[in-house]
């Protein structure tokens, strides 16, 4: 069983966003970045521990993203899989990216795709359900949980108010989230051997992109917070039913 | 032409998010001189199906097949496709929920049709198609352009106030040509958390931060909830710790949440925590530390210790809700 995990770079959670040339642009002067947790915490260690427990034969990293993508994509290849693929073009439209790595996937032949539920940095959650349908596979989103078994994986998935338990046959993509795995951090022998291994970086395909971004602002910064006495919460109740009309 | 909406329903119920998402279609609809069809799946009665009029629906199209009752991406997208190209639809709209994000990529994908994730404007076409949704998990904004013919939106709720009106839309069932492969995904088990307020729908939302110090103090946190109606959140330490469930951790790396009220009781208030509340309406900042940060993002402030001013908190609203009932 051959596992791919979609890679993000992100800006590090602490990043205060900033824009340029006219607010068109976010602005990566100063800001480091690190693989959106959600695809390094739950979508690569889960894939890694099914590989240490005999089930997955091998697991493949992608990312789509220029050469200053490569050290992000170095750091999750030190915490384990056996190479990385760079697919090497720029984009904010998720089908252009999908298709990006949906053209390079049908080239090999991939059981599990797993991806994280989200990338911090746009919050958009598309490019696996996007790669699904591309690559005719089931798609199962906001898993806590994953097993595979005989060609058969048992998901846990967040539904409304709960948590539903699902099998579906392989082959299958996966958005994966809390609960999968326990955060991992790389060792030394690990680091060491990711600079090592394979880093292919293939051209990208001709996709035009469906959308994008034409300009960032800032959310209204607040008028001031308006402090309440501790013994006087009968007025901020009133504030909040007279005032502010939230109850 | 038209403007086609997924509405799910929960046990043949249709929520108010699901009527906020139809009004805001309506509302497209109207701006591009078109209407709005909705297509209803799995056990639903007409009389539900019907009621979508009151925010703008002409028409319901309904697959009635209970193999819908439950989530399947694969067969929940070639309902929506075959939906949307028998109405010749041009523009998409999904909630952005757990649902309508598992779904709206795919039909997307399949449709060859550009998407915004979480939309909190109505698309402004004076030139071209731009949709404004919040990034940085609600430190900014973008501005996102869809250029392909076809469009698809998952819509944030909580964005536009519900205004119901007259009006009774009309049902009529869809054949949907399923095949065995649509369904190869099954359910095994379904959990549900019940009568609890789903915090990503919460209106008023009680947070817990470090500062309460052990899970043994949130009892106050909850007694209050309760008394307001309000759903539990939690700050990153706390779930980590294991003080609370994972699912009510909010933040940038748990959920982002939108609720009109959202109350943070010993949260220092960290950027990454921000980030994940501060599309909320009005914030009520209780911490004993004049220092902690979240007093400059909040709306109102108390200083004082949370054990203290919690349950008094929670008799001001008792005596509140007694005068107002």
């Amino acid at each position: 069983m051959k596992i791919l995990v979609c890679i993000s770079p992100v800006p590090d959670t602490t990043t205060k966003v900033a824009f340029s040339d006219n607010n068109t642009h976010f602005n990566t002067q100063g800001v480091s970045f690190i693989i959106n947790p959600y695809d390094e915490w739950y979508a690569l260690v889960r894939a890694l521990e099914l590989k240490e427990a005999g089930i997955a034969t091998a697991v493949h990293l992608v990312t789509v993203g220029k050469a200053d993508a490569e050290p992000v994509i170095r750091k999750a290849l030190a915490l384990g899989g056996e190479e990385a693929i760079r697919i090497d073009t720029d984009s904010s439209d998720p089908y252009m990216i999908a298709a990006q790595i949906a053209q390079y996937a049908t080239s090999q032949t991939y059981d599990l795709v797993l991806c994280g539920k989200e990338s911090i940095d746009y919050n958009n959650g598309i490019v696996g359900g996007m790669l699904a349908e591309m690559l005719d596979m089931n798609y199962i989103a906001f898993a806590s949980s994953l097993d595979v078994a005989n060609g058969i994986a048992t998901v846990k998935r967040e539904i409304e108010g709960g948590e539903e338990t699902d099998t579906c046959p392989l082959p299958l993509v996966v958005s994966c989230q809390k609960g999968m795995s326990e955060a991992r951090i790389p060792n030394m022998r690990g680091i060491m051997a990711a600079r090592t291994k394979p880093l292919k970086v293939v051209p990208a395909a001709a996709i035009s992109s469906l959308s994008n971004i034409v300009s960032y602002d800032m959310p209204p910064a607040k008028t001031g917070v308006k402090m309440i006495a501790p013994e006087n919460m009968d007025e901020l109740v009133n504030l909040l039913h007279t005032e502010a009309k939230v109850i | 032409m038209s403007v086609i909406v997924l509405a799910e329903h929960t046990q043949g119920v249709f929520k108010k998010k699901v009527f906020e998402a139809v009004q805001y279609a309506s509302a497209i609809a109207q701006s591009t001189g078109t209407t709005v069809s909705v297509l209803a799946l799995g056990t639903i009665a007409d009389a539900e199906m019907q009621a979508l009029g009151q925010c703008g629906a002409q028409k319901v199209l309904h697959v009635a097949d209970a193999r819908l009752d439950n989530l399947n991406t694969r067969a929940y997208t070639k309902a929506l496709v075959t939906a949307a190209q028998k109405e010749g639809a041009k523009i998409i709209i999904a909630l952005h929920d757990v649902t309508g994000k598992a779904v709206a990529p795919r039909v997307a994908a399949n449709l060859k049709a550009g998407i915004v994730a979480g939309a909190i404007s109505y698309p402004d076409l004076t030139n071209g198609f731009l949709v404004k949704k919040t990034v940085f998990a609600g430190k900014a904004y973008a501005y996102i352009n869809i250029s392909s013919d076809i469009k698809v939106i998952t819509y944030m709720a909580n964005t536009f106030p519900v205004k119901k009106g007259e009006g009774s839309a009309s049902v009529e069932k869809l054949e949907v040509a399923f095949d065995d492969k649509d369904f190869a995904m099954q359910v095994k088990e379904v959990n549900k958390v019940t009568g609890a307020v789903p915090l990503s729908e919460a209106e008023l939302v009680v947070s817990g931060g470090r500062g309460m110090k052990g899970p043994e103090n949130w009892g106050v946190l909850e007694d209050l909830a309760k008394t307001l109606g309000a759903a539990l959140a939690c700050s990153r330490p706390v779930a980590d710790s294991h003080w609370r469930p994972h699912h009510e951790h909010v933040g940038q790396t748990g959920g982002t949440i939108r609720p009109n009220l959202y109350i943070a009781v010993g949260i220092s208030g960290a950027i990454q925590h921000l980030a994940g509340v501060n599309g909320s309406k009005t914030i009520v900042v209780i911490n004993k530390d004049p220092e902690a940060p979240f007093f400059k993002a909040a709306d109102y402030g108390v200083l004082g210790d949370a054990m203290e001013v919690v349950p008094r908190l929670t008799e001001a609203v008792k005596k509140f809700k007694e005068a107002h009932q």
